[in-house]
């Protein structure tokens, strides 16, 4: 309906092609790096001996935490978004269905805009103390915790406005056939938002897959994650810029396989508040 | 089962039914409000408390000292709290105004080619599902002085190197360009939904009383995609306030002060001079401006639909 036509078409594919080569460089750049020695590096050769010694420095090296952090990480990423989903679907569906008092969902979702505008690092202070009075600090435990509360926010209104969607008269069809309330959830709602819960946790599971500031104030030893494994190739005093971009590379394959098998579901998480 | 008891059954159905509603409903959201008030409520109180305090951790005990004017006069003298706070809204103004230009511009032109959409928005979702650590490892090697793609660029061309994260005047900049590289693809994303929504008829008909694709874009497709830039604008202000790990990865907040944010401000405070009363106050100070402009915001959104309306 904007199609653009003759001259004006050929300019607006070049700007468009330049801006996926602008996307797309920096990736294919570090992948490059990732296959060089540090000799290659440092002397900037376009032309190298392609080498996986960086992949097996981060996955096999002996100072290498790297495979305990994919392993944290995983863990982490899988239980705070189950546990992120179920409450947080629970909550969504009867803040949407009006089953609340006014007072009650208002306070619920003014609350949960506050914190999340807040910037997380104004809370970390609180969160240390308390998870070391509770014998948390350093565990895996602690980031489940704090990923959950994180990701709440997000994913209640993302899934109110799944919710809003499912036409309230197949609940009252059901709730007239005699099902209880919870029944009308779990037979009616809960597959009809299935793929508003695959959008929601496929954010909040890379959102904790991401997530730095609070692994890195509350789990940065034992329990680290692999942003805290990246971010110390990247401080340690010798140089380690191989390793760094190969530990990167690896960060980013659940992007790419999300990107080539979960489009769909992204485009939906992202642009669902937008567009409602 | 006798004629009697059928009867009070049919009587206490819906006294049972209603109880079951109650409790479903009240269960429902009641692991979601423990969650919130356990990990972000009590914390807060806990944060409100620590501030009017010095507090020491040494071998894993706490220890406690009311002493809330020294926190406070620690505030008053404090320049490197507002170079970060200055910082951090310079950092978000530029970037985010630079991102939803580019990615309105970007979504317009996507939706004015035929083909080729799928792939670009393939493309763009990549960098939005990246790490922030990982985007700043990425770009800290591309920003190498010594032997960075950039510079080496500027070489071949006979030009001197420039110290992209070095130099105080630049560093912020090559933050920004960072995170405009980072998150434009989303404010893309947002908006080409929006523009793939707009209802054809609208558009069709303004074509049709004449309007040339200047008219078309200043009069009916702009405001019609107003809610999806709000949206962007929003979402993209708030992460962008917050901004923390790239920074992390690409200065640590130098050279000097030159990218300090908030946020890394808040964790030095916090973990590398380990005063922990003070940390808790500026945290509350940084609260405090976030609601006064949300506030604001909404106060004057109301005002100015007052006096449209």
């Amino acid at each position: 309906m904007l199609e653009l036509r003759g001259r004006s078409l050929l300019l607006g594919r070049a700007l468009l092609a330049l801006s996926v080569v602008f996307t797309l460089a920096p990736f294919l750049y570090i992948l490059a790096t990732s296959f060089k020695t540090e000799i290659a590096i440092a002397t900037g050769d376009v032309l190298f001996d392609p080498t996986l010694g960086n992949y097996q420095q981060v996955l096999f090296g002996r100072r290498s935490n790297f495979v305990r952090n994919l392993f944290n990480s995983v863990t982490v990423a899988a239980v705070s978004t189950a546990i992120t989903l179920t409450i947080g679907l629970l909550a969504a569906y009867t803040l949407e269905r009006q089953q609340h008092s006014r007072l009650v969902s208002r306070v619920f979702l003014g609350w949960t805009l506050v914190f999340h505008v807040m910037p997380t690092l104004t809370l970390i202070g609180p969160w240390y103390l308390i998870f070391r009075w509770l014998d948390l600090y350093n565990t895996l435990t602690a980031l489940v915790l704090v990923h959950v509360v994180l990701n709440l926010p997000l994913t209640v209104w993302l899934l109110m406005g799944f919710i809003r969607d499912i036409p309230v008269e197949l609940e009252d069809a059901a709730r007239v056939d005699g099902c209880t309330p919870f029944q009308v959830f779990r037979k009616v709602v809960l597959p009809l938002v299935t793929p508003g819960l695959i959008a929601a946790g496929v954010l909040a599971f890379v959102f904790s897959w991401n997530e730095f500031s609070v692994a890195l104030t509350l789990a940065s030893r034992a329990a680290a994650t692999v942003p805290i494994g990246i971010a110390q190739f990247a401080q340690q005093f010798e140089i380690q810029n191989g390793p760094m971009a190969a530990a990167s590379m690896i960060a980013i394959l659940p992007a790419l396989v999300l990107m080539i098998f979960g489009q769909r579901f992204v485009v939906q998480g992202l642009t669902g508040g937008a567009l409602k | 089962m006798s004629v009697s008891s059928a009867i009070l059954d049919d009587a206490e159905r819906p006294v049972r039914a209603f109880r079951r509603k109650q409790l479903f409903r009240r269960v429902a959201l009641l692991p979601a409000v423990i969650m919130l008030v356990l990990l972000t409520v009590v914390p807060m109180l806990n944060l409100f408390a620590m501030a009017l305090a010095e507090i020491s951790v040494s071998r894993g005990q706490t220890e406690w000292v009311f002493r809330p004017l020294a926190n406070l006069s620690l505030l008053l003298d404090d320049t490197q709290f507002l170079t970060a706070t200055l910082n951090t809204l310079l950092f978000t103004v530029l970037s985010v105004s630079v991102e939803l230009v580019l990615g309105i511009g970007l979504a317009l032109l996507a939706a004015s080619v035929r083909r080729g959409k799928g792939w670009i928005r393939t493309v763009t979702i990549l960098p939005i599902l990246v790490s922030p650590v990982a985007i700043g490892a990425m770009w800290r090697l591309i920003y190498s002085y010594d032997f960075g793609p950039l510079n080496q660029i500027l070489e071949a061309f006979g030009l001197a190197k420039v110290g992209w994260l070095s130099e105080t005047s630049i560093a912020l900049l090559s933050v920004v360009v960072v995170d405009v590289w980072h998150w434009t693809p989303l404010v893309f994303l947002i908006l080409f939904a929006g523009v793939e929504g707009l209802p054809r008829e609208v558009i069709e008909a303004a074509r049709i009383d004449g309007a040339n694709r200047r008219q078309l874009l200043r009069h009916i497709v702009l405001p019609l995609l107003a809610p999806a830039i709000a949206v962007a604008f929003i979402f993209r202000s708030i992460a962008a306030f917050k901004v923390f790990d790239q920074i992390v990865l690409l200065t640590g907040g130098g050279p000097g002060t030159a990218t300090e944010v908030l946020s890394l401000r808040l964790y030095k405070v916090f973990f590398e001079q380990n005063i922990m009363g003070y940390g808790a106050l500026l945290s509350v100070v940084t609260i405090a401006m976030i609601l006064a402009f949300l506030l604001t915001a909404r106060f004057s959104l109301r005002w100015l639909e007052a006096r449209n309306a």
